[in-house]
């Protein structure tokens, strides 16, 4: 058992500042132990969000020492003992108070894309699907939304770009979609001009903060964006779908 | 009481819906896409936390339906049977048939909305074992089911026309003066504002009390709000005393104690040995599984290598026996180093099974206890996981002994009996969130015009709130929380006595005393410790109840083990135990005799493994 220093952001998103504290840290203890033992003892109304404390809900998504990370599974044992961990809200959404910040905007960008779309004769009977064509769309579906890719993209930091892309994290749920054998949606054309798959010049920065360790970048974004180039940049495609309609998959019988 | 009290309430914001459903975990979601699909019945949906965070994420096995892709000589009958078995016999009987015979279609229903499970070499949905279930029933996504659950639903949800409300917690029902349900007082939790949902019918969905213990594998939210809510509104809880104690959950370091490993470990192969380096299981297999369950080393490996002639192992008993023996071991002295036992899955399987079959708590040990699990053993020990009983519920329409009151989910009580089945909760969720929400909407249809709250009622919600911040100087709620969660761990925790229940009610009296004088500093904007205080009355409730019927149940059952009465006894197999409000306002708890079952059920329950086998080939056969 260590006495630590902490600095922890209070306030709200016009006004607010590092307040220090000073906390006893113990083996195993996660930065979200010490929060918890800050609110309890010292500040009962330290905002923050929090769920199953094991990595798996991503409602605990602050930044420490200026890295997005979750507080669940930052382990106190990785910083040195004399120097102060600073924890501050995530960067790219208004901050509610304190740590805790208004992620609203992640789903309003879920609402957009068109959901799972199965035919009616396939419901009918069971999906017949092989586990390895299933594989990526199950990695894709790992994420648990703590959004940490989202607050690092840096086309969302930038406030404008909250209009013309909607993120690494729903460029995963596009794919998630898209890849799944038994969906019969087209969503190329809102890909492009919805989603904005061009915005994201492919720096690789969310699939570095991926606590689920999705490969953001390179599985998801990358195919969508060679969807995307197939469709309306490749004049044997563009000829091929004036000919035969745009439908993606056929509908199997 | 007479007191008028002086608040206007003409400001506050009033919102009207036909069913509103409170809690959005799996339960919650599947009412509300069920009220929904009826386009003329308006449905909100209001959450504590952000949407998809819920409790349900943290659900890792799988969810128990009888698919029989992996092995077909399973039917609803056989999952039937576990389940009652499984629950001591105390199960409600209908809401067990019900769940079975419905659990297979909701799960096909879950892969029409889009969840990847995991699948077998003919590309169905695969299933595996999990413990006291007969055959590899549970449907599954690695060791991340519940994610793959709660982001369906959500999915699918948000494009129902559902409205939901997010971070905003539900204060107090509201009743008219028939005794029906006319609404809810809720508070945004981000700005501390009042919102009065009118409603025709509630759902509660609110999920279970195990934030009451110390070590627990629940989050902040389950702090009973449901049951607190009801029992206030007069609703019954029923069978408060069967809390579910997971036997596997981490021990070490000690702020992760508590947090679950799944019974996936164990259906995948893993073995639970003591601190002599024994498999201990084996000297803890209760007659009535004798016959069902290995006996040997030898007969457990073959079966793990799929000889369908080989008997389970005893660590896929069901929980409360395998909770029990971890318990007994360590009081044996014969635990872990840190006070638990090994489970070791390393010598089990190879590392590459292990990291596909269940990645996340190699990720989970690998970083919060910065131990790889393909080498070495893990440590784990009882932890509070699950609330059998809850809210008395009708079986065919979920609705509670309230007028427009529905309930589902864990919130919901008496489909599980003494003891809840591995996989049993995920597929209740999907079953009776879908039936509470066709119910409700139905009930709702019904009702020619809105019930009409009594705006005292309101005052006297947002009074009892709003004093929390108000007064002057008070008790600090997280500390009354610490002592209520030591006084529960102690005093009813797995081994229970007359002595210790009597003393831990004596506890809580205190603590509703000092519950009357607490105080949250700060604003009422996104203030955690005010939330604390609130939540604090429900668990305090919720805490009573489960300690006076655990002090009535003079038998050990299930997950109720009373050290001063060691077994089971058939006069107890008669009642359930029932909480209400008095009429004094104090709580009331009463023995309740059960009906007598449908002949059929109680024959199928009843039956030899071997005869209903038989007859589920004939079944099967006919089809």
């Amino acid at each position: 058992m260590k006495e630590r220093d902490f600095k922890i952001y209070r306030g709200n998103d016009e006004k607010g500042e590092l307040v220090s504290y000073k906390c006893n840290v113990s083996e195993g203890m996660v930065v979200l132990d010490v929060i918890h033992r800050i609110q309890a003892d010292q500040a009962n109304d330290l905002a923050c969000r929090w769920n199953c404390k094991a990595g798996k809900c991503g409602s605990c998504s602050v930044e420490i020492n200026g890295k997005p990370r979750l507080a669940c599974m930052t382990r106190m044992n990785e910083f040195e003992e004399d120097k102060t961990v600073i924890i501050t809200p995530l960067k790219s959404f208004p901050v509610m108070r304190d740590i805790v910040t208004d992620v609203s905007w992640n789903y309003k960008q879920n609402q957009k894309i068109l959901p799972f779309s199965p035919s009616e004769k396939d419901k009918e009977k069971d999906f017949v699907m092989m586990q390895k064509d299933v594989d990526r769309v199950q990695h894709f579906r790992k994420c648990i939304e703590c959004y940490l890719c989202q607050n690092m993209c840096h086309v969302i930091r930038d406030n404008e770009g909250k209009d013309k892309f909607a993120g690494p994290r729903f460029m995963v749920r596009l794919a998630s979609l898209e890849m799944h054998p038994m969906d019969r949606a087209d969503r190329i054309k809102e890909i492009k001009e919805e989603h904005g798959s061009g915005m994201c010049n492919i720096t690789r920065c969310c699939t570095e903060v991926c606590p689920e360790e999705i490969q953001i970048t390179d599985d998801a974004i990358i195919p969508l964006k060679e969807r995307v180039v197939d469709r309306y940049y490749d004049p044997v495609m563009i000829l091929f779908n004036k000919l035969f309609g745009k439908k993606k998959k056929e509908i199997t019988d | 009481m007479g007191n008028i009290i002086m608040l206007d309430i003409s400001g506050i914001r009033r919102l009207q819906f036909d069913v509103l459903i409170i809690g959005a975990g799996g339960a919650g979601l599947s009412a509300a896409i069920a009220a929904s699909q009826d386009k003329k019945i308006k449905v909100g949906l209001i959450c504590k936390s952000l949407l998809g965070k819920a409790h349900t994420v943290m659900a890792e096995g799988g969810m128990a339906a009888a698919l029989g892709n992996v092995d077909n000589r399973d039917d609803w009958k056989i999952h039937f049977r576990d389940t009652m078995r499984g629950g001591k016999m105390l199960n409600n009987w209908k809401m067990a048939e019900i769940h079975a015979k419905g659990a297979p279609k909701r799960v096909r229903e879950l892969e029409h909305w889009g969840a990847v499970f995991d699948r077998t070499r003919d590309g169905l949905i695969n299933q595996r074992n999990f413990g006291g279930h007969r055959y590899p029933r549970l449907a599954h996504v690695g060791d991340r089911t519940g994610l793959e659950m709660i982001r369906t639903l959500q999915d699918h949800g948000i494009h129902q026309g559902i409205d939901i409300h997010m971070e905003c917690t539900a204060l107090d029902i509201l009743k008219d003066k028939s005794g029906k349900v006319s609404g809810i007082v809720c508070m945004y939790r981000e700005t501390g504002e009042f919102i009065i949902f009118e409603t025709k019918s509630l759902i509660f969905a609110t999920g279970g009390a195990g934030k009451a213990w110390e070590v627990t594998s629940n989050s902040w939210e389950y702090t009973g709000d449901g049951y607190g809510m009801a029992f206030e509104a007069g609703a019954e809880l029923i069978d408060m005393e069967f809390n579910q104690f997971h036997p596997t959950g981490m021990v070490w370091p000690p702020s992760v104690k508590g947090i679950l490993v799944t019974e996936g470990v164990r259906g995948e192969g893993g073995i639970l040995k003591n601190s002599e380096g024994n498999r201990f299981m084996f000297n803890y297999i209760p007659k009535k599984f004798a016959n069902e369950t290995a006996n040997s080393v030898e007969e457990a490996a073959r079966w793990l290598e799929g000889d369908k002639d080989a008997r389970r192992p005893p660590e896929l008993l069901t929980r409360d026996v395998v909770a029990r023996a971890i318990n007994a071991e360590v009081k044996a002295g014969r635990g872990s180093e840190h006070g638990g036992a090994y489970l070791d899955i390393a010598t089990q399987r190879s590392s590459e099974d292990i990291k596909k079959k269940l990645p996340s708590m190699y990720h989970q040990f690998k970083i919060l206890a910065e131990l790889d699990i393909t080498k070495e053993p893990m440590e784990v020990g009882p932890t509070c996981h699950y609330f059998m009983g809850g809210i008395k519920v009708d079986a065919e329409t979920s609705m509670t002994t309230v007028d427009g009151l529905f309930s589902c989910g864990e919130a919901a009580g008496g489909m599980h009996g003494a003891n809840r089945l591995g996989g049993n909760s995920l597929s209740d969720l999907l079953v009776f969130g879908n039936l509470s929400g066709m119910e409700a909407a139905k009930y709702s249809k019904r009702l020619k015009s809105m019930p009409k709250a009594d705006d005292g009622d309101i005052k006297r919600i947002i009074k009892n709130a709003t004093s929390i911040l108000n007064r002057e100087k008070g008790n600090n709620p997280y500390l009354i929380h610490e002592d209520l969660q030591k006084n529960m761990q102690y005093n009813v925790g797995i081994i229970r006595t007359k002595k210790e229940i009597q003393y831990g009610i004596n506890r809580i009296e205190d603590m509703k005393l000092q519950f009357q004088k607490v105080k949250a500093p700060g604003s009422s904007q996104f203030n955690p410790g005010w939330h604390e205080a609130l939540a604090l009355r429900n668990l305090l409730i919720s805490s009573e109840s489960v300690a006076r019927a655990a002090l009535l149940r003079e038998e050990s059952r299930g997950a109720h083990t009373r050290e001063d009465f060691p077994s089971e006894r058939d006069e107890w197999l008669e009642y359930n135990i029932i909480n209400k409000k008095g009429a004094n306002g104090e709580m009331q708890t009463i023995k309740v005799k059960r009906s007598e079952p449908d002949k059929e059920l109680k024959r199928i329950a009843n039956s030899p493994i071997e005869d209903l086998e038989k007859e589920v080939i004939i079944d099967h056969n006919k089809l």
